[in-house]
């Protein structure tokens, strides 16, 4: 068996899992990004309010998946609330696989990074004002 | 009678072809038995098949179909009378109709493009059904889309079996091509293929059979079926990757443009032009996988020698007995048709457990299963899931191991059950 930390169904993730956090609508959400592993069909996305300065006032995620995946977006969706999108854009995969904390084979940290390649396509992904698209 | 005989006759052991197969001995993570149960995916390959693949590489090995010398001449023997093997384990009426291909995948592709190009225009129709492998998917939809063709499916029932009835409005004067898969992969569902290929002859259609999950499993006698087309791979039964078999009817063989071009494949190559080489070779251009075909040869053999008829009874019983010891695990699902009306795949779900965890969970216990959409997405969006656990059996799987398999999965819902919640 794994030691302690590195196994994977512990408590910790098992809780967010079983209790997400943020896992919902964003109201007046103004950015969103949706991404699957076409693998397995995990599927997570996200939808964030920033404002002017670049805050994410609030992180939303949903999803279908398993444990891994659905728990790191909760992971994620938490450590993230609140913060500026700056801090997204230096935060890396290997940062996020520790964010985690398990210790994952490569085809589940394909699992647990998925999450986090929703949320750093999304903070460059505004939600279309209606009538722009239609133009030129 | 003495009783030994009876008994020998009755009961099927796979403790006589375990031995044979030497990663059925391995243990996982340490101390526990592999229980190998994703054979649909790929099976494991006996002593005989391996010994077969040394064996030509350090006696026998050379190019074939183009040496003067005694190795090209020894490969070449191996590699044609594989041919007739296969020939001859599918009923089919001459070597001519036995193409080598890479697999189920390049097979189908193969009649799509070379049959299918030639044969199909705007508005006709292709049948296919809601169970089919994405192999058996796209390259008609690729088709359709090179042509104008149009794409119907046969329903399946909320049990997983395929609605005949709906055969008299889907197939008509448009229908060119039924394809259809004989076992699906994820349901196990047994389609009637002799009735579905009749039908589709009946209005002038050709049919083809996804025989990747069938072949290996029960009699194929490609005469009785009467099918035009049929594509098997050979690493689900017992042989190396990167070989398969696609039976052709000879004449809509040698109607059919040749597919790749290249060495092989020719009979004269000027500059400016080509004209193509007799059946089979019209369809094996370049360099064939020698060994492969070889060695899918001595799976033949093996395979002859268990007897496809044992093989099918006995996977029957593991997967009446997986029906039961699954029935007996609170929140499992099983989804497709009853034991009865199914070859041997048992896909399942789990409440509140994700198919991934399930099968992460189960590798703990030594217990090899899938868990995805199994490349059947089209499948799953139909039953409204995502992802299932599928257990699939060969004939080398004992009922042991399906009572492992029952006994893991109670004791895998403890780690998802109620906990004391930990501070966030």
């Amino acid at each position: 068996m794994a030691a302690p930390g590195e196994e994977l169904y512990q408590d910790r993730i098992l809780d967010h899992y079983e209790e997400p956090y943020h896992r919902g609508d964003c109201p007046d959400c103004t950015h969103v990004h949706k991404d699957a592993n076409p693998l397995c069909g995990d599927v997570i996305r996200m939808e964030l309010r920033i404002d002017d300065r670049g805050t994410m006032k609030e992180i939303y995620f949903k999803g279908d998946g398993c444990c891994i995946s659905q728990a790191a977006a909760s992971m994620l969706v938490e450590k993230f609330d609140g913060r500026h999108i700056d801090e997204v854009k230096k935060f890396t995969a290997e940062d996020m696989l520790e964010l985690f904390g398990a210790r994952l084979t490569p085809n589940r940290q394909k699992c647990c990074l998925l999450s986090w390649r929703v949320l750093q396509a999304a903070i460059f992904s505004p939600v279309e004002v209606k009538g722009i698209g239609d133009r030129g | 009678m003495p009783p030994g005989i009876l008994r020998s006759v009755m009961s099927f052991d796979p403790e006589n072809y375990r031995k044979d197969f030497p990663i059925l001995g391995r243990v996982i993570h340490g101390d526990r038995p592999l229980v190998y149960l994703d054979n649909a995916a790929s099976t494991q390959r006996p002593r005989q098949v391996l010994e077969s693949i040394v064996d030509t590489y350090e006696n026998h090995y050379a190019n074939v179909h183009r040496g003067i010398h005694q190795l090209a001449q020894d490969a070449d023997d191996r590699y044609e009378a594989a041919r007739e093997k296969v020939r001859a384990f599918l009923g089919a009426a001459a070597l001519e109709e036995i193409i080598f291909t890479s697999g189920t995948t390049g097979g189908i592709n193969l009649v799509a493009r070379c049959w299918g190009d030639a044969n199909l225009r705007e508005g006709d129709e292709i049948l296919l059904t809601e169970m089919e492998h994405h192999s058996n998917l796209v390259p008609w939809q690729q088709l359709a889309a090179r042509t104008g063709a149009v794409l119907r499916h046969i329903p399946l029932t909320d049990d997983g079996r395929l609605q005949l009835d709906a055969l008299e409005e889907l197939l008509g004067k448009k229908t060119k091509i039924v394809a259809f898969a004989a076992v699906s992969n994820v349901l196990g569902t047994i389609a009637p293929a002799k009735e579905i290929i009749r039908r589709a002859h009946e209005v002038g259609a050709v049919a083809l059979v996804d025989g990747a999950q069938s072949v290996p499993h029960q009699k194929t006698d490609v005469a009785e079926l009467d099918c035009d087309f049929l594509a098997l791979s050979g690493h689900k039964m017992l042989g190396p990757t990167g070989i398969g078999v696609l039976y052709g009817k000879r004449e809509l063989l040698a109607a059919m443009p040749p597919f790749l071009g290249g060495g092989s494949m020719i009979k004269e190559v000027h500059l400016d032009h080509f004209s193509p080489g007799e059946l089979p070779g019209k369809f094996e251009a370049g360099t064939p996988p020698i060994v492969p075909a070889i060695a899918l040869g001595a799976a033949i053999d093996y395979l002859a020698g268990v007897g496809l008829e044992a093989i099918q009874r006995h996977e029957r019983q593991l997967t009446i007995r997986a029906h039961e010891v699954l029935g007996r695990v609170a929140g499992v699902r099983i989804w497709g048709p009853a034991p009865e009306r199914k070859a041997g795949i048992v896909s399942f779900t789990m409440d509140r457990i994700h198919a991934h965890d399930v099968a992460q969970l189960l590798d703990r216990q030594g217990i090899a299963v899938r868990a995805g959409h199994h490349c059947a997405m089209p499948l799953h969006a139909r039953f409204g899931v995502s992802a299932t656990v599928r257990a699939s059996f060969y004939f080398y799987n004992t009922l042991e191991e399906v009572e492992k398999l029952g006994e893991a999965l109670e004791q895998l819902k403890d780690v998802f059950r109620p906990r004391k919640k930990v501070a966030k």
